[in-house]
C-alpha cells in the first residue's frame, strides 16, 4: 500500500509538471475568442467606444 | 477450505481493483485540477492596451475586410490583397495601417506567451489567433490558405 502511494505521488507530480510544460491549447483558444470578440466587437457584452462609426454591413458575395 | 481460498483470491483481486481505480481517479482529478489552474492570463496593461489600439484601428481596417482589399493571413496577421479594391483616397495609408495592425499583432502573441511565464509559446499563440481570427471573420472576407487566397 506505501508503495502504491509513492507510485501514485509520483505519478500526479509528473503529470502536473507535464501540463504546465506543454502548451494549454484549449486555454489559449478560449482566450483568443475573448480578445477577438473584445477587438472586432462581436459580442453584446462589450462596449462598443463612443466614437465608433456605424456599423458597415459585410457584403454579401460578389 | 477450496472456497475459501477462491473467496480470498477474488477479495484481492477487488482489492487491487480498487486500487487501481483510486489511483486513476486522483490522477483524473489533479489533471484537471491542474488545468483549471491553467487558465490563460491576458489581463496585463500590456495586453488590455494593444487590444484597445487594435479595436479603435477596426473601424478603419473593416471597409477593407468587406471589399476584399486586405485579408487574413495564416501566420496570424493581414495581408493587402488587392491594392485596387482600396478607394484612392485610402491608398495612400493603407501600407501604414496594414503594418500597425500587424505590429500590434505580433507584439499581442509575444505579450500574451509572457504574461504566462511562457515566451517560447509565441509561436502556437500566434497559430491559435490565426485560426481562430479566420474562424470569426465574416462571410466575404479574404483569408490564405497555404498561397492561395480564399473567400469566406
Amino acid at each position: 500500500m506505501k508503495k502504491l502511494l509513492i507510485i501514485c505521488g509520483l505519478l500526479a507530480l509528473s503529470a502536473c509538471v507535464t501540463i504546465n510544460i506543454y502548451f494549454p491549447a484549449a486555454e489559449a483558444q478560449k482566450a483568443a475568442d475573448k480578445i477577438i470578440d473584445e477587438v472586432w466587437q462581436l459580442k453584446d457584452g462589450q462596449k462598443p467606444p463612443p466614437e465608433q462609426a456605424p456599423e458597415t454591413k459585410p457584403a454579401e458575395s460578389k | 477450505m477450496n472456497t475459501i481460498a477462491k473467496k480470498l483470491s477474488l477479495q484481492n483481486i477487488r482489492l487491487q481493483h480498487l486500487g487501481w481505480t483510486l489511483l486513476a481517479l486522483t490522477l483524473y482529478a489533479l489533471t484537471h485540477l491542474a488545468q483549471a489552474a491553467a487558465n490563460m492570463e491576458i489581463d496585463t496593461p500590456a495586453i488590455t492596451a494593444l487590444k484597445s489600439s487594435m479595436q479603435a484601428r477596426h473601424n478603419q481596417l473593416l471597409p477593407h475586410y468587406n471589399s476584399g482589399a486586405v485579408g487574413l493571413t495564416n501566420d496570424g496577421l493581414i495581408a493587402i490583397r488587392d491594392a485596387t479594391a482600396v478607394p484612392l483616397k485610402d491608398r495612400g495609408g493603407i501600407n501604414s495601417l496594414v503594418s500597425a495592425e500587424n505590429a500590434d499583432r505580433s507584439a499581442l502573441y509575444k505579450e500574451i506567451a509572457k504574461a504566462n511565464n511562457h515566451p517560447e509559446w509565441e509561436g502556437e499563440v500566434r497559430q491559435t489567433f490565426s485560426g481562430r481570427w479566420i474562424d470569426k471573420a465574416q462571410g466575404g472576407w479574404y483569408y490564405r490558405s497555404g498561397s492561395d487566397w480564399m473567400k469566406k
